[in-house]
């Protein structure tokens, strides 16, 4: 795996994370992400990402259910095995309708999550490079990967010029792998929490 | 989450001067200490308890239903009761963490990680009697509509009972996929924080590997939205179909057309005690309080009296249209086997009605909604008033129908038909016990999310409001 240098901020208020990513996006340098403990609203448009198209894939995840449903059943009791059922029709669509929302809501719920966990690369097991520990816990982690013309003593200085807190340059690997944490990280330090 | 507004006289949904890191230490802390006995000795009367379901089942399995009180006339006593129940009980933790994310109900956040786990594991305890109400157990996956070499034969897809098989597991699937999702950043908060391996690698393997970017967040919050949405409607669906095993059919007392709200009332009724139950007792063994405020039990206790009015008009509804329809059938099991109170059952009527209605009118005061020991209280009181009505619901319709050739004699349960209930409490509470200890009870990334808006020490509340004059106030809060 590609080992790749990357510039790191972090910042401890939201108040002055936005300001610094419109100044650093503003210097010409591309944000590789912001690693937040919380969804912070607005950071995503602030990044210049497009909208998800989860809730898209969520949408045709339905509409397969409702279609599963609807052509199972009425196979199974028009065609396959068509049950008397006190002389009512086989083609009972109104009796249907339970199971046909049931499993619409199904595969909407387990075909988004498992896109979901697709897209962002989440299984057991799967192991990422983590730029700051307390990216889960109260720090906003901005992080910018070098290219061959980016100074990273410049883009540290500009980093701290706009309210973060610490700065570093770190090489790290790009992506994900599969191991456990315990192995290859050092432990937080128990002094470090009191 | 998604408040964007928050009134400055609303009160703080976090008490105290928290910052994002002493919101992280007040929840984590609880899963990196070593369990107190207290909560020792809670986890074994509850594996006692499982047990003790476990060898009842097993007396089930292996002798037959014979092992239960339940005869020709009442095919359902105590295991659909208490399924019933469970379901019931179910309803509130994705009603809090879906319905109310719809409603931009900000307060959801303290309360929803720990209704949602509720929600799970009481549908894991309602599942079980139907599937051993079976009598043939390990014939359960007959239920399944698959190709099989039995014909193939397929269920019935015209019947309420094969729409609840569709309906509780495709609610169980989606309420946790729903938790599970909530719960991956806040795992990885935990793994962050680890100070030893094991807890490292564990937290690691759960969070899946969690970072918290940007994109993944986005997409979080979507998927967040979605299933929200899905789950609304899901969460009505399930207890109407519920409802349905009952109301198509032509039974006295079970044929009617209001069963559906009437149902999701309870519901919801009976779900929220649930809670209320758990969180007053978890928010003060885990010094909770700014997280779970009183301001959260007001509120539950306003949804308690609402829903439990609702069921206390559907029952006087049943009531009237016993007399007003001029039925027999029903008149005499609305007015005689139910209502009556010297009829075998009549005593369980009345209980239902006064747990169910009169009791949860206290909670008009303000004074009593805010009271923890009145809240705890009646929160079990509701508990037993809903099982009640499960109980009446069936066992009233059933024990005497069209041919009093058939009149049943008293049902009571034996000792088989309770231990499978109480196995399940053990189930119930060995889950909770274990959510506790090991799982963050509260969403930590959920109230970080709230804690600048609505937190108590952010909030400049009434003290400035009253400061400002009113052109300042104009000016201020304009928008």
């Amino acid at each position: 795996m590609a080992q790749k240098k990357f510039v790191v901020g972090c910042f401890d208020d939201e108040a002055t994370l936005f300001p610094a990513v419109k100044q650093v996006r503003t210097a010409g340098y591309k944000i590789k992400d912001v690693y937040t403990p919380f969804p912070v609203h607005g950071l995503d448009h602030a990044l210049g990402m497009r909208e998800t198209s989860l809730h898209t894939a969520g949408f045709i995840y339905g509409i397969t259910g409702t279609t599963t449903a609807i052509s199972c059943i009425s196979w199974i009791f028009t065609k396959d095995w068509p049950l008397n059922i006190g002389g009512k029709p086989h083609f009972a669509l109104p009796a249907w309708i339970p199971i046909i929302f049931e499993l619409t809501v199904l595969f909407a719920a387990v075909g988004m999550v498992l896109t979901f966990c697709y897209l962002c690369q989440l299984a057991p097991g799967v192991k990422k490079h983590h730029f700051h520990k307390r990216a889960t816990d109260d720090l906003f982690v901005m992080v910018i990967e070098c290219t061959d013309k980016t100074n990273a003593d410049d883009l540290q200085a500009l980093l701290k010029s706009n309210g973060a807190v610490e700065t570093e340059t770190q090489v790290a690997e790009d992506g994900w792998w599969f191991g456990t944490y315990d192995k290859e990280d050092d432990l937080y330090n128990q002094k470090q929490l009191a | 989450m998604h408040i964007k507004y928050e009134s400055q006289l609303r009160e703080p949904l976090v008490y105290g001067e928290k910052t994002y890191k002493q919101v992280t230490e007040d929840i984590v802390r609880p899963i990196e200490a070593k369990p107190t006995r207290l909560w020792y000795i809670g986890f074994y009367i509850a594996v006692t308890l499982l047990m003790f379901g476990v060898y009842s089942v097993y007396r089930e399995v292996t002798y037959g239903i014979g092992q239960w009180n339940l005869n020709k006339t009442i095919g359902w006593g105590w295991d659909i009761t208490n399924f019933v129940w469970w379901v019931g009980i179910g309803h509130a933790g994705t009603l809090i963490s879906a319905v109310l994310l719809l409603f931009r109900q900000g307060w959801r956040t303290g309360v929803n990680r720990a209704a949602e786990a509720m929600t799970i594991f009481a549908v894991m305890c309602a599942g079980q009697f139907p599937i051993f109400h079976m009598g043939r157990v390990w014939m359960a996956f007959f239920v399944m509509p698959y190709p099989n070499s039995r014909g193939p034969l397929w269920v019935n897809f015209n019947s309420p009972l094969l729409w609840d098989v569709f309906a509780i597991s495709t609610y169980f699937t989606v309420s946790l996929l729903f938790w599970y999702s909530g719960l991956l950043p806040d795992f990885a908060t935990v793994r962050d924080r680890a100070f030893t391996k094991l807890r490292k690698k564990l937290y690691g393997i759960a969070a899946f590997g969690w970072t918290g970017s940007t994109k993944h967040w986005q997409r979080h919050e979507s998927l967040s939205l979605v299933l929200a949405g899905l789950s609304t409607p899901l969460v009505l669906s399930v207890h109407t179909i519920v409802s349905f095993d009952f109301a198509t059919s032509v039974i006295p007392g079970w044929h009617t057309t209001i069963f559906p709200p009437y149902f999701v009332a309870g519901a919801i009724f009976s779900g929220f005690a649930m809670v209320q139950s758990l969180l007053v007792i978890v928010r003060k063994v885990f010094g909770l309080e700014d997280y779970i405020t009183i301001g959260h039990i007001d509120l539950m206790n306003k949804v308690i009296v609402l829903t439990g009015s609702i069921v206390g008009i559907a029952y006087l509804t049943e009531l009237f249209m016993g007399w007003y329809s001029q039925n027999k059938y029903e008149g005499y099991t609305f007015w005689y086997s139910r209502a009556y109170l010297f009829s075998p059952y009549g005593w369980s009527y009345w209980g239902m009605m006064a747990c169910n209605v009169i009791s949860p009118q206290i909670f008009w005061s303000r004074k009593m909604r805010r009271n923890v020991f009145v809240t705890f209280f009646m929160s079990i009181i509701v508990n037993i008033g809903m099982w009640f009505e499960r109980f009446v619901i069936i066992v009233t319709s059933l024990y005497r129908d069209y041919l009093p050739s058939s009149w049943s004699v008293y049902y009571s349960p034996t000792i088989w038909e309770i231990g499978f209930y109480m196995g399940t409490f053990g189930l119930f509470f060995t889950c909770f016990f274990l959510f506790a200890k090991y799982f963050p009870v509260i969403a930590v990334a959920e109230i970080k999310y709230v804690l600048k808006r609505s937190g108590e020490s952010y909030k400049p509340g009434m003290t400035n409001l009253e400061a400002e004059t009113a052109e300042e106030f104009a000016h201020n809060h304009a928008h």
